[in-house]
C-alpha cells in the first residue's frame, strides 16, 4: 500500500476517531451518567459539567503528557545509563561528557550562536521594521525579507552552500574576493573559529523576518501621541526611534530576542548540512545527533543539558502567561 | 503622520537605499539558486550565474580527421572546419591537452614533433606533420556558446533520482500531521478558554512552560516507547511525534483567540439550552477559522521543513526518505559537485511552502503575533 494512501486512511481514521470521541463521549456523558432527568436532574447536569472539561481535554493531554512530559524524565533517566542501557552509571555520562573536547567545543559554539544569533535578528528585524514603517513599497519589502521563514533549513543550507561555495564561478563571496584581486579561492567553512559565524548567518537570515514582523507590528502599536509630542518637542528621527519607541517596545524586543535564543538551541539542521559538525563548527544539537542511535546515554545527556539552559526561560514564560491571566 | 513638521526628512532617500539594499541582500542568494537549478551543468562551472545571460568560454574537443590528409611537399597536411558547416566562433584553441587554450585563433600553434596547427576564429584549420598521420589528431579550443536554459536539472533529479518519491512521502508526512493535532487541539483550547474547572489555570501554565521544551529531549525515549508498541520507525510513529510536537503551540494559539471571542455570543447560546458541544461545533469553531488557519500554516511548515524528527521517526531505507533527508543525507554526498542538480532539488524542496507562504501570508503574520508570548 502506497504510504500516501495509508496517510490519507490515517487522516480520515484519526478525524473520524477525534470527532467520535468527542461527540460520543459527550453523549454518554449525557444520556447515560448523568442523564438530565430522573430524581435530582439538577444536581446531575452539574456534575456532567464537571467532568466535561476533562473529556475535552482528555486526548491533548494525553499526548502531551507522553509526547513531552514524559520524555524530559525519562530522557534524565535514560542518560543515567551506559550506551547499551543495561547498567546504572550515575552521572558517568554527564562527567565523561564535560571532560570530552568536542562537547566543549559545541558548547563553547553552542554560546556563540546564543550570543549572536538572536541579537542580530533583532537588530535586523528592528532596522527593517522601522525602515519600512512608512514606506510606499513597505509592505512588498518586507514580505521578501520574510521569506526564508518558509525555506527549510536544510534548503536554506543550500542557498548558502552556492554562496559560501569554494570557487569563484560558484560561490559569490569568493566571486567577490577574486574580483578585489584574490589569487586562490578560499573555503570560509573551513576557517577557524570564523566559519561559525558563516553558518549563524543563514539563522539570522532565516529569523530575521521573524523579528521584523512582530517588531513592525508593535511599532504600529504605539501611541501616536507620544511620536508627535517628542516631535513637537524638537525631537530628531534618530531620538524619536532610540528614546520614544524602542523603550515602549521593549517588552516585545525581549519577547522576540527569548524566542529565538530558544530556537537557536534546537537547530542541528544548518551545521548539520553545512559541515557536518567538522571544522570545530558542532553545537549542542548536532553533537547530539552524532551520538543519537549510537550511544543513546550520551544522546540522553546532551539533550538534557538543552533543558537546564532552557529552563530560565521556561520559568519566565510561565510567569508572563500568569501574570497576564491575573 | 506624513504631513506632521519633522517627520518627512531629508533622510527619506536614504531609507529607500538602505531598504532596496537589505531587500536584495535577503534576495540574492534565493535568486542565485534559482537560476543556477536551470543552467546546463558545464555553464555552470564555466560562469558565475550572476553572468548567466551572458555568452559563456566554454571548452571544446575535436578529433582531426586523418583520412583527410593530402601531400604538401615534405609535410602532411590535413585541411577542413572544426565546425563541419556549422557556426561558430573560435576564441583560443591548442593542440595539447594540458594547455587547451595555449594560441588566440587565428595565431600558428607550434606543437612536439615539429608539427603546427593553425586555428582561424571561423573554424578553419591547417593541420601540418613531417611524419605520415596515423591516429586522428585531437584539437582543444574555446568558444562562446549562448547562455541556456532548460527544466533539464527538474527532470534528472525527480525521474533518475527518487526526488519524486521524497516528494510524496513529504505529503504523506505532512497531510496527517497537521490536520490531526488542530482538531484534538481545538478541543482542548475551548475546555481551557470557555469551561471552569479546578487546575484550569496549571494547565495553561503547563502549555505554556511546554512550548519551549527542546524537542532533542524526545527523541530517545519515544522511539524506544514505539519500538516497545510495535510502531518502530514508521509513517505512523512520525504522525503521533508531530501531533504531540505541534500541540503546545496548537492549544497555546487557539486558546489566546478563542479566549477573544466575545461572551455575550457564548453566554446567550447557553442561556437557549445549547450544550458545551453545541457551542464548541456551531459556534466558537467557525468563528475561530483564522486561528485554526494560522497554526495549519505553521504546522504544515514545520513538517514539511522538518528534519530532525524525520531522521529519527522515519525509516531509514530510502524508499522512506523525505525531501530534507533525501537532500541532506544523500544528494549533499552523491552529488555534492553538481550544483544544478542540488539547486533543483532544493527548489523542488521549497516550492511548495514559497506557494503556501506566499497565498496564506496575511495568516501566518497573524499566528506569529498571536503566538509569542506577551
Amino acid at each position: 500500500m502506497s504510504p500516501l494512501v495509508q496517510g490519507i486512511i490515517t487522516v480520515i481514521i484519526g478525524v473520524g476517531g477525534c470527532v467520535g470521541y468527542f461527540f460520543l463521549s459527550n453523549l454518554i456523558l449525557d444520556k447515560v451518567i448523568f442523564p438530565a432527568r430522573g430524581d435530582n436532574p439538577g444536581i446531575n447536569i452539574n456534575r456532567a459539567n464537571l467532568v466535561r472539561p476533562w473529556l475535552f481535554l482528555f486526548p491533548a493531554m494525553a499526548a502531551l503528557g507522553l509526547y513531552l512530559v514524559y520524555p524530559v524524565v525519562g530522557s534524565f533517566w535514560r542518560s543515567l545509563y551506559n550506551r547499551s542501557g543495561d547498567e546504572f552509571i550515575g552521572f558517568g555520562n554527564y562527567t565523561t561528557m564535560f571532560s570530552d573536547d568536542g562537547f566543549q567545543t559545541a558548547l563553547f559554539n553552542n554560546f556563540l550562536w546564543v550570543l549572536v544569533v538572536p541579537a542580530s535578528a533583532t537588530f535586523f528585524g528592528l532596522l527593517v521594521a522601522q525602515l519600512t514603517d512608512r514606506l510606499k513599497w513597505g509592505n512588498i519589502a518586507k514580505s521578501l525579507i520574510f521569506m526564508p521563514m518558509a525555506i527549510s533549513f536544510v534548503g536554506a543550507s543550500l542557498i548558502w552552500k552556492f554562496v559560501y561555495a569554494n570557487n569563484a564561478d560558484i560561490g559569490l563571496i569568493n566571486a567577490i574576493r577574486d574580483f578585489f584581486g584574490a589569487s586562490e579561492p578560499l573555503d570560509v567553512l573551513q576557517l577557524r573559529f570564523w566559519n561559525n559565524f558563516f553558518l549563524m548567518f543563514i539563522l539570522v537570515w532565516i529569523q530575521t523576518g521573524f523579528a521584523m514582523v512582530i517588531l513592525s507590528a508593535a511599532l504600529r502599536g504605539i501611541p501616536e501621541e507620544t511620536i508627535e509630542a517628542a516631535i513637537i518637542d524638537g525631537a530628531n528621527p534618530f531620538q524619536v526611534f532610540f528614546k520614544i519607541k524602542v523603550p515602549q517596545i521593549m517588552g516585545t524586543i525581549v519577547v522576540v530576542w527569548t524566542t529565538i535564543t530558544i530556537l537557536v538551541l534546537k537547530v542541528f539542521d544548518i551545521v548539520y548540512t553545512m559541515t557536518g559538525g567538522n571544522f570545530g563548527t558542532e553545537i549542542l544539537p548536532s553533537y547530539m545527533m552524532s551520538y543519537m542511535f549510537r550511544d543513546d546515554g550520551r544522546a540522553t545527556a546532551v539533550a538534557f543539558v538543552i533543558m537546564i539552559i532552557v529552563l530560565p526561560v521556561m520559568v519566565w514564560n510561565i510567569r508572563q502567561a500568569r501574570a497576564e491571566m491575573r | 503622520m506624513e504631513n506632521i513638521a519633522g517627520t518627512k526628512s531629508s533622510l527619506s532617500w536614504v531609507v529607500n537605499i538602505s531598504v532596496i539594499l537589505l531587500v536584495v541582500i535577503w534576495l540574492i542568494p534565493t535568486v542565485g539558486l534559482l537560476v543556477s537549478s536551470f543552467r546546463d551543468r558545464d555553464q555552470i562551472s564555466a560562469s558565475g550565474w550572476w553572468l548567466s545571460p551572458f555568452a559563456v568560454e566554454q571548452n571544446f574537443q575535436a578529433k582531426i580527421p586523418a583520412a583527410d590528409v593530402r601531400q604538401d611537399g615534405d609535410f602532411f597536411v590535413i585541411e577542413g572546419n572544426i565546425f563541419s558547416g556549422g557556426e561558430g566562433e573560435v576564441i583560443r584553441f591548442g593542440g595539447a591537452r594540458s594547455n587547451p587554450t595555449a594560441n588566440a585563433a587565428g595565431e600558428t600553434a607550434e606543437l612536439t614533433r615539429d608539427r603546427s596547427l593553425t586555428l582561424q576564429a571561423n573554424g578553419d584549420f591547417v593541420y601540418r606533420s613531417p611524419r605520415e598521420i596515423k591516429r586522428d589528431p585531437s584539437v582543444y579550443y574555446s568558444t562562446a556558446t549562448p547562455p541556456e536554459f532548460s527544466m533539464d536539472n527538474y527532470e534528472t533529479i525527480m525521474f533518475s533520482n527518487n526526488m519524486d518519491i521524497a516528494f510524496i512521502n513529504t505529503l504523506t508526512v505532512t497531510i496527517p500531521a497537521t490536520i490531526i493535532p488542530i482538531l484534538i487541539a481545538a478541543f482542548a483550547a475551548y475546555a481551557l478558554a470557555w469551561m471552569d474547572f479546578a487546575g484550569r489555570g496549571l494547565l495553561i501554565a503547563m502549555v505554556v512552560g511546554l512550548l519551549v521544551v527542546p524537542l532533542q529531549l524526545a527523541l530517545v525515549p519515544l522511539l524506544q516507547f514505539h519500538n516497545k508498541i510495535g510502531i518502530g520507525q514508521s509513517f505512523l510513529g512520525i504522525w503521533m511525534a508531530h501531533t504531540g510536537f505541534g500541540l503546545p503551540l496548537a492549544i497555546y494559539l487557539l486558546r489566546n483567540y478563542m479566549v477573544g471571542l466575545p461572551r455575550d455570543i457564548i453566554e446567550s447560546a447557553k442561556v437557549d439550552g445549547a450544550t458545551d458541544f453545541q457551542v464548541f461545533t456551531k459556534i466558537v469553531l467557525p468563528l475561530s477559522f483564522p486561528a485554526l488557519a494560522s497554526f495549519a500554516i505553521f504546522q504544515f511548515l514545520w513538517t514539511w521543513n522538518d528534519l530532525l524528527v524525520a531522521k529519527v521517526f522515519l525509516p531509514s531505507n530510502s524508499e522512506s526518505w523525505v525531501m530534507t533527508v533525501k537532500i541532506a543525507d544523500d544528494l549533499l554526498g552523491s552529488r555534492g559537485g553538481d550544483w544544478g542538480i542540488l539547486a533543483a532539488a532544493a527548489f523542488i524542496s521549497i516550492a511548495v511552502p514559497l506557494i503556501v507562504f506566499f497565498t496564506m501570508q496575511r495568516y501566518l503574520v497573524r499566528g506569529l503575533l498571536a503566538g509569542s508570548v506577551k
